[in-house]
């Protein structure tokens, strides 16, 4: 673990008032590309209210939206069993101080303790790393759009066009449900397990970061004019901004499977980073490689 | 923007035109899928419920509150997906007389037909504008069922132009959310 100017309880609260109060520049550029096209006068009133409410969030420091989600953290670097604790620490203070809405119940009982913890949560991904800081970046995710995640395990035979398929479908059943216009998280490869964890960790890779793989780069770009020309619009009300980027992780799979998984998020894609090192932290929103 | 006020009388739903844009002004609530549950509960075992459920304007929204002096204070109060309420809401509709439903993404045609036989429209809110719609909440007035927990209670809430509201499923069973479904291009 590297020595810490200011506990990482305090960075965990910063980084939740980050993510919950400011929409990531990119995001928001996004944003007001789109409404640079629209012609629909619905969609554009939608894109409209999205980026005053937008602005107004961060004037006055408020959460964008009331859904402040369950955050999923991701942490690379070094640190030490410590972090955990912290991390949940960090979290019920943030839901008392920002405030954050109470989300996590039992999921039997629905009971709800108000500090958003609980059994399993706050969910932590640890990458161990041996570079010379404590990375640690947050994706706050309503369940709007955690609601309308996919998993299909497809016929190798299907190949690239199948997965293009049952993204399509998969965004534009869930039509205006997960609050479009937004960023769609895809997962191609591995086992069921990863195929799911890499669509939710790929909406961490800003809009304007291109996919390094040419392939994929040129999937996500396919996809998107797909999905931007079906009229399905911000929040399914119609027009042409559906989704505001297309990314994709991949991974190695069993010979006999091709998985895909769906993770949509909403226009509401929230993020933060801290990267702590000895002589202080840092903070951004454009996320983790 | 043309602006409704409640109490919100038959003839004033069924004027409401697809895809108008409007203003809320006056008392609404709030209700999520446990709200629903407990008040259809309680109404089928011949129970009573809150009052300002009949006839109610009724915000499908988690809000966030904060406590404040001996009252309470809306933080972000955006609308939350509807479509949850699908197998609840034709029964609430008929049972409580309830005239207008705010919230995201629409809801199925069963409602959409319940809607239809009593006069009650479905305003489409813009999902996550929760900091600006808050804007438009002069009072909370009152909560109930407070164990359900923040998200899930039913908050009285009074309302001044709240919006912009898109009427998005009218009392003639007309849905924008169809429209557009029929004539995507996949």
């Amino acid at each position: 673990m590297i020595k810490m100017p200011e506990s990482t309880e305090d960075v965990v609260v910063k980084l939740l008032r980050l993510a919950n109060t400011k929409l990531p520049a990119d995001v928001g550029w996004a944003l007001e590309a789109a409404a640079g096209w629209e012609s629909d006068p619905t969609a554009y009133s939608q894109l409209g209210a999205i980026m005053d409410n937008s602005r107004k969030a961060e004037f006055l420091g408020r959460p964008m939206c009331q859904d402040t989600g369950l955050p999923v953290f991701y942490v690379r670097g070094k640190f030490d069993s410590s972090l955990a604790g912290e991390i949940s620490r960090g979290l019920a203070r943030a839901t008392q101080e920002i405030p954050l809405r109470p989300n996590t119940v039992d999921p039997i009982t629905r009971e709800n303790h108000g500090d958003n913890l609980g059994g399993g949560m706050p969910i932590i991904h640890y990458k161990p790393t041996d570079d010379p800081f404590t990375e640690i970046s947050v994706l706050p995710k309503g369940a709007g759009s955690e609601n309308m995640t996919r998993l299909g395990m497809l016929d190798p035979a299907e190949g690239v066009e199948g997965v293009k398929r049952f993204a399509v479908d998969a965004v534009l059943d869930a039509g205006g449900r997960p609050c479009p216009p937004g960023i769609v998280g895809i997962g191609i490869g591995g086992t069921s397990d990863l195929c799911v964890a890499m669509a939710k960790e790929a909406l961490l890779r800003p809009v304007d970061v291109p996919n390094e793989d040419p392939a994929l780069d040129r999937l996500e770009q396919d996809i998107f004019v797909a999905l931007n020309s079906s009229g399905l619009g911000p929040m399914g009300l119609g027009g042409s901004t559906t989704v505001l980027g297309v990314r994709i992780r991949s991974a190695y799979c069993h010979t006999a499977s091709l998985p895909v998984a769906v993770n949509i998020s909403c226009w509401a894609t929230r993020r933060a980073t801290a990267r702590i090192t000895a002589e202080g932290v840092e903070y951004h929103q454009g996320a983790a490689p | 923007m043309k602006v409704i006020g409640s109490p919100l009388g038959e003839r004033d739903i069924r004027s409401l035109k697809l895809g108008e844009q409007v203003l809320f002004n006056g008392d609404m609530i709030t209700g999520r899928d446990e709200m629903h549950i407990r008040a259809l509960s309680l109404a089928r075992g011949g129970g009573d419920v809150p009052r300002e459920i009949l006839g109610s304007v009724l915000f499908h929204c988690g809000p966030i509150m904060r406590r404040s002096g001996e009252g309470w204070e809306v933080v972000a109060a955006g609308p939350t997906t509807s479509s949850r309420m699908d197998s609840l809401e034709p029964e609430m509709i008929s049972r409580f007389g309830i005239r207008a439903i705010i919230g995201k993404g629409g809801m199925s045609r069963e409602v959409s037909e319940a809607m239809a036989a009593t006069g009650c429209v479905y305003l489409a809110a813009t999902g996550g504008a929760a900091v600006s719609l808050a804007e438009g909440i002069k009072k909370v007035t009152g909560v109930e069922w407070e164990d359900l927990g923040m998200a899930e209670a039913m908050w009285k809430l009074k309302a001044e132009r709240f919006g912009p509201l898109t009427v998005a499923m009218d009392s003639s069973g007309g849905s924008l959310y169809e429209n557009v479904r029929l004539s995507l291009r996949r």
